[in-house]
């Protein structure tokens, strides 16, 4: 049987306090499994009595080693190994893929494409955000914020079962455009949501924003300024929270963003509190896009018309040859890239999202590498809870919002 | 897309001066420029971006490695971000295939120290002066550095009905 | 038959003991909490409001290994975290049951790769799989209803 490895207090020692060897103060293990760690984390606590002093955090425990999976395989197939990396924005990670690949290749996607990307897009954020508020509200123990959330999350998961036949892994969009048009039903179902979402919002406001205990336990707790954050490429609301407004969305728009308006919010405290307003005041901005991508949709072909690299029609394959021949080639050869190297980041709940896609010309990505905002939220732990109290530690954890499969990859 | 490539002009002064100071060569692709800088001088070079620059965040840090050839074999990439005019600039190193190492970029971006953790961990290029070096995702005893291309998949042979009860038996079951 | 007949209106009831003990395991079963990926997202969805698991008396997920008696390995199991699986296994008291969770928990799933652990039955036995990648929460119900039947189908001799 396998043996638990693990790094000694030795091989640590330089990561906390002379005490913590004496015995002066206690080192805890805050072990994979965990009623709040969301996810399986693994911190080092270093505490003297109930005071933190250090943190560390030890990551690795969902390491699935997608990278090297996705190098042996070919671009279209590779696509869904990356949906289960960051699984709580899933249409996310699908989005950033594409859109590297039709940077690299040098395929459009078509209006329409675009418009329903950023409905699917923006409606996964908000799935994001309402999962983290249930989850995070748990931890501080208002219980009842989690059932509301996830009663919402299952009328926007739904909506993505309409469209692409899956609740949460769906790799609907695919380089190019989108994998099929949307039914006829979405629209209305669409509207239902957009109808209901903002009074829902106001009511999880009223559970949190002004309870006194809910403010006690937030404000002041793992504050951040802007200069560190951004000496420790921190981005995503933790940034915002801090006062830069800073959205990659308004930045380096991609897929139509810079056609519709919204806000990007801000708050001035960087403290669990902020983050909270910060994430909150999201959600309605992203209902506000819905809406607007929604007023605007136009129609259209919903993928890009290049044969070499997107497969045809099923209709056209009974009565053209090159169809066939652009469908054969596809499916057991796979397209061939331009070689090079890109770059291109999206803004998902936690920050920035990157893909940097190597090619050497074969059907197979030669190296793919997602930069994932987590890992950079996580790496800040031991800034954010010096000196709190434990109680405040699964606050903090709760409010930067870290997923672990982006984490580990 | 179109937005994000034509911001050339406002990069030319900073790939200029870096060309020059430390001997790069720059090109371009899809509107994505690349600096190859040697590897001594990427610490050096990634100061002068951040302080006369305004390159403000190290936005990633990876490493590619082109296995059959040794010389080079890796190639570390590092991709800069500036806030202010929202562009990215990419440096990349050439790294020989014995005994890969860099200087740290620990010092000029600190968030550098985990994704360097990775990179040693799973390239196995050692990064000098790093504080921390040590595995990260995979587990403390590990032999190997996984995402090398010499490195198998390490995939297991797919059970069918032909091939049922031989994988069967070499399969470890757990018990009680 | 005769017994029964002397009871009348008592309030006593006769069944077999195995019948008494099934009934009451399969009532009231503690899942613990060992959510590791994207399936513990559907995990937490089938234990909200729309598809309800406190009907089967599991909404109490118990954090401690040592006051539960399910282990519903919900996502994709990493090198890592193995034997760290195989040690809160030991530490659950008797009776236990394992249920797989998902395509990555039952067979490796989507990665076929040297990260992944090809089954979580490599480490500890399995009684349900549940298939899904990740399976709907009413795939969920369904397997833990599947284990219910099979627990009630125990007889004296598998009881430890």
């Amino acid at each position: 049987m396998r043996e638990i490895q693990e790094f000694t207090l030795d091989e640590l020692k330089h990561l906390f306090t002379p005490q913590a060897l004496t015995g002066e103060t206690v080192v805890l293990n805050m072990g994979p499994q965990h009623p709040s760690t969301h996810g399986v984390l693994r911190l080092i606590l270093e505490l003297d009595g109930e005071t933190v002093l250090n943190c560390v955090p030890d990551i690795g425990y969902l390491h699935t080693g997608i990278e090297k999976n996705m190098e042996a395989k070919t671009y279209q197939k590779a696509e869904v190994l990356t949906d289960r990396m960051d699984y709580m924005y899933t249409m996310g990670n699908n989005l950033v893929y594409c859109l590297a690949v039709e940077k690299l290749t040098g395929l459009k996607s078509p209006p329409r494409a675009d418009a329903i990307r950023v409905i699917l897009a923006e409606l996964s954020r908000l799935q994001s955000h309402l999962l983290w508020i249930g989850t995070s509200a748990l931890d501080l123990g208002a219980m009842s914020v989690f059932l509301y959330s996830m009663r919402e999350r299952e009328m926007i998961l739904d909506l993505f079962e309409l469209v692409s036949g899956q609740r949460m892994m769906t790799t609907f969009i695919r380089p190019g455009g989108l994998w099929r048009d949307v039914p006829a039903e979405f629209e209305s179902a669409l509207r239902e949501i957009i109808k209901v979402f903002p009074k829902r919002i106001d009511e999880y406001e009223a559970l949190l924003t002004k309870n006194p205990l809910f403010m006690s336990r937030t404000k002041g707790i793992g504050k951040l300024d802007t200069k560190t954050a951004l000496a420790w490429d921190v981005t995503g609301p933790t940034l915002r929270a801090t006062g830069l407004a800073h959205d990659i969305r308004k930045s380096n728009p991609y897929c139509g963003y810079d056609l519709y308006d919204f806000d990007i919010p801000t708050q001035t405290s960087g403290d669990v509190y902020g983050r909270y307003q910060v994430r909150v005041e999201e959600m309605r901005q992203s209902v506000r896009i819905v809406e607007q991508a929604l007023d605007k949709l136009p129609y259209g072909p919903v993928r890009d018309n290049n044969r070499k690299y997107i497969p045809p029609p099923r209709s056209e394959i009974g009565v053209s040859m090159e169809a066939l021949i652009h469908h054969f080639k596809l499916w057991t050869e796979g397209f061939n890239p331009p070689a090079g190297s890109v770059y291109t980041t999206i803004e998902s709940p936690r920050g920035e999202m990157g893909v940097f896609l190597e090619s050497d010309g074969s059907p197979k990505p030669y190296r793919v590498h997602y930069r994932t905002p987590s890992v950079t939220l996580l790496q800040i732990m031991p800034i954010l809870t010096q000196g709190c109290f434990v109680a405040d530690l699964i606050g903090i954890i709760g409010s930067i919002d870290i997923v672990l499969g982006d984490t580990d990859r | 897309m179109e937005i994000r490539s034509a911001m050339n002009e406002l990069l030319t002064p900073a790939v200029n001066s870096i060309c020059e100071k430390f001997n790069g060569q720059a090109s371009e692709f899809r509107g994505d420029v690349t600096i190859l800088v040697p590897a001594e001088l990427v610490v050096e070079a990634a100061t002068t971006l951040r302080d006369e620059f305004d390159f403000d965040m190290l936005s990633a840090e990876t490493a590619v490695d082109y296995c059959p050839q040794t010389t080079p074999r890796f190639h570390i990439v590092y991709i800069f971000y500036s806030t202010k005019t929202h562009l990215y600039l990419t440096f990349r190193a050439a790294l020989n295939g014995d005994d890969p190492n860099i200087a740290t970029m620990e010092t000029v971006y600190p968030n550098a120290n985990w994704r360097e953790r990775e990179i040693w961990d799973l390239m196995g290029i050692k990064f000098e002066g790093h504080s921390d070096l040590r595995r990260i995702l995979m587990p403390p005893n590990w032999e190997g550095h996984p995402l090398r291309k010499d490195y198998p998949l390490g995939y297991e042979e797919v059970q069918h009905s032909f091939n049922l009860e031989e994988i069967d038996l070499r399969k470890p079951k757990g018990v009680r | 038959m005769g017994i029964e007949q002397k009871l009348g209106n008592t309030g006593v009831v006769t069944t077999t003991l195995e019948n008494a003990v099934n009934w009451s395991r399969t009532n009231s079963m503690w899942p613990m909490l060992f959510g590791l990926a994207c399936c513990a997202i559907e995990m937490m969805a089938a234990q909200a409001a729309n598809y309800d698991m406190s009907r089967f008396g599991m909404e109490l997920m118990r954090a401690s290994p040592r006051q539960s008696d399910l282990m519903i390995v919900a996502g994709r199991v990493s090198q890592k975290m193995a034997p760290v699986l195989r040690n809160l296994y030991d530490q659950m008291p008797d009776p236990k049951w394992v249920i797989a969770m998902g395509d990555c928990a039952a067979c490796g799933g989507v990665y076929n790769n040297y990260a992944v652990l090809q089954g979580v039955d490599e480490i500890v036995p399995v009684d349900i799989y549940v298939a899904g990648c990740p399976p709907r929460p009413e795939g969920l119900i369904n397997g833990v209803v599947a284990l219910h039947n099979k627990v009630k189908g125990e007889r004296f001799a598998k009881w430890k």
